[in-house]
């Protein structure tokens, strides 16, 4: 049975310092993806996080075949750190460079560079493990991470991510909106379309591989994609959107954390996963600007004659 | 030879029919742009499988098969309510349900033990050919002995069943698959039954990915269902000559990635060998990565026929 007296007091952070550490940490990095996300989300390449994040396999594990051939102790963070961003890199370029191609679509270029790069990263993974040096344990909790170990200095760095992340969105925000509105006109109008994507790309790439270190695979994926969806039932307005994203991230992230420490038998990553899962549901039904029963209330009062409903606003997301 | 028809024979028809089976659903996953949902599925798995197991309390194929299908069939019906009566985005949605799936099962795996029996995730993701073995074989004489062939790994004979079965369904409905694939709209028109013809094409995939998986892992599945049917329609503009390239494709790869992870290593001076279900998936992305290299402005990689 759930206790929930010590989940109100984990909740007010009174769990003891390594439980805190991780609800600010995994609270961060929820607010930079859930902010992160709704671009991806508005350009419509949501899953592409997902062969990215994939794709940074080979690149861990590159990057640890380097360091126990360099003789550097197994496990040297700033390399395998470094190996999968550059890994996750080519992986998007190449994807970019597949999708242009005539006859393929995004969603194969997306999904072969995911599953080839996954099978060469598992082929390094299975020379890492024959390997004497030890520490490559580090590399199975890619999958599903370990976010309950967390360590402080991972949390302030998911703090510095989400602190950047805020700045960048803050001062690119009308440009990002144009691009995502109506991306043609954007283009008329001046901008640099392709280089903001590339802005939004290393965005989502930083947020992906800082996650993957800390929370893991599948874990950053969810974060990237379900607080951005959840959000878009509560505004048309981009700005809120994007607030709301980051808030619901942060609050998944804050209190899956909390209920895992309490339940101490449940993997962290996952609870969150959930908790995020349970915010989109409860705004896909009750979502004030999209959810299914302001919908339903709304259709009906436009029914009765008497409402003149105002047309959709101009600036309304797509 | 002993060691070959024991070690690296089971393995290599293993990969063969898991990349045969694969690759012949994917050809219309391809072609309706549903490559990713693919890889949704291999992720729902996880949680298919374990309901099964609890529910059944064995590992049997004929659990583990149902489990799989009816994962395929619920992730299918939630994305379509969230994109149909929530408006999401598609590839959203997809992400939507399968990270939250794949959630519950973790929770559910750590809830139930099933961590801490024979229950483990990563031979389900990775797949693990090595482990297929064939222990009656003594000699080249065991391939016509009924005695020693019946002592080839169960998951084998799976999969040549799961291949006959999808080979039968897809060849009975594949003009409608194809027109449904090219055109839905015209498909609806002259009254094809567009859902139900979706719903085969799903259930279909359903039982590659299982099929596949019990034996060489979820990865390797969604290389082989995306890769080779991408590479082949590079090759043509014919969708019977591109089902033709990519089970030709997907043979190779098998061949080229398994000798790649055997020979690979040991030639190279390193007495060790790959994951040989990783190298096979990489290899088939090469291929990929190839045919779109070479590719000329009509968008066709090699001279051919034009129809």
């Amino acid at each position: 049975m759930m206790d929930w007296r010590a989940l109100v007091s984990i909740l007010l952070l009174e769990g003891g310092w390594n439980t805190v550490v991780v609800m600010v940490g995994a609270a961060a990095l929820g607010f930079a993806c859930g902010a992160v996300g709704v671009f991806t989300m508005l350009r419509r390449r949501a899953l592409m996080a997902d062969a990215v994040a994939h794709a940074a396999l080979p690149g861990l594990a590159g990057g640890f075949l380097l360091g126990a051939a360099l003789g550097l102790p197994g496990r040297t963070p700033p390399l395998l750190l470094a190996g999968a961003a550059v890994a996750a890199a080519a992986a998007a370029m190449l994807i970019d460079w597949l999708s242009r191609r005539p006859r393929v679509t995004e969603d194969t270029a997306t999904a072969a560079v995911l599953a080839a790069s996954f099978g060469l990263g598992i082929a390094l993974l299975s020379i890492a493990q024959t390997l004497s040096t030890g520490g490559q344990a580090g590399l199975d909790s890619f999958l599903l991470g370990s976010t309950a170990g967390m360590l402080a200095s991972e949390a302030m760095l998911t703090a510095a991510l989400a602190v950047a992340v805020t700045i960048v969105l803050r001062l690119a925000l009308p440009k990002l909106a144009a691009v995502a509105f109506d991306p043609p006109f954007a283009a008329a109008s001046g901008l640099n379309v392709a280089r903001l994507d590339l802005l939004v790309t290393a965005l989502s790439l930083a947020c992906v591989i800082i996650g993957l270190r800390i929370v893991g695979l599948v874990l950053v994926v969810a974060l990237l994609i379900i607080p951005p969806a959840a959000a878009r039932f509560w505004s048309d307005r981009l700005g809120v959107v994007v607030a709301v994203a980051a808030l619901f991230g942060a609050a998944s992230a804050y209190v899956g954390a909390a209920l895992s420490a309490v339940l101490p038998d449940l993997p962290t990553g996952a609870v969150i996963v959930l908790c995020a899962a349970t915010l989109f549901a409860i705004s896909m039904v009750a979502g004030s600007a999209r959810g299914l029963l302001p919908l339903a209330w709304g259709r009906r009062r436009r029914a009765s004659p008497a409402s003149g409903m105002p047309a959709a606003p101009r600036s309304a997301l797509p | 030879m002993t060691t070959f028809l024991q070690i690296d024979l089971p393995a290599l028809l293993g990969a063969l029919l898991a990349a045969l089976v694969c690759a012949l659903v994917g050809n219309l996953l391809v072609l309706t742009r549903r490559a990713m949902f693919s890889d949704a599925l291999s992720h729902v798995m996880l949680p298919g499988v374990l309901v099964a197991f609890l529910l059944t309390g064995s590992t049997a194929a004929p659990a583990v098969l149902a489990g799989g299908v009816v994962a395929a069939f619920v992730a299918a019906v939630l994305v379509h309510v969230l994109v149909r009566y929530g408006r999401v985005d598609p590839s959203a949605a997809l992400g939507i349900v399968f990270t939250t799936l794949f959630a519950a099962g973790i929770v559910l795996m750590e809830q139930s033990g099933a961590a801490r029996t024979s229950f483990d995730v990563h031979h389900i993701l990775f797949g693990n050919l090595e482990t297929l073995v064939w222990a009656g074989a003594s000699g080249p004489g065991s391939l016509v002995d009924p005695q020693a062939l019946a002592l080839l790994p169960a998951s084998i004979g799976h999969m040549a069943l799961s291949l006959a079965i999808v080979a039968v369904v897809l060849y009975v409905l594949r003009t409608q698959l194809a027109v449904v694939a090219f055109d839905p709209v015209f498909a609806a028109a002259s009254g094809l039954r567009v859902r139900l013809l979706d719903l085969a094409l799903l259930a279909a995939t359903a039982l590659a990915t299982v099929a596949a998986f019990e034996a060489v892992g979820a990865i390797l599945a969604l290389a082989m269902i995306v890769c080779p049917a991408a590479t082949a329609r590079l090759l043509t503009r014919r969708l019977d000559a591109q089902v033709r390239w990519s089970l030709a494709i997907a043979a190779t790869s098998v061949g080229v990635g398994y000798a790649v992870a055997v020979l690979g290593p040991p030639a190279l001076g390193f007495p060790i060998a790959l994951n040989a279900a990783g190298t096979i998936g990489a290899v088939s992305g090469v291929f990929f990565i190839a045919a779109a290299a070479l590719q000329r402005r009509d968008g066709v990689a090699i001279a051919g026929r034009r129809a």
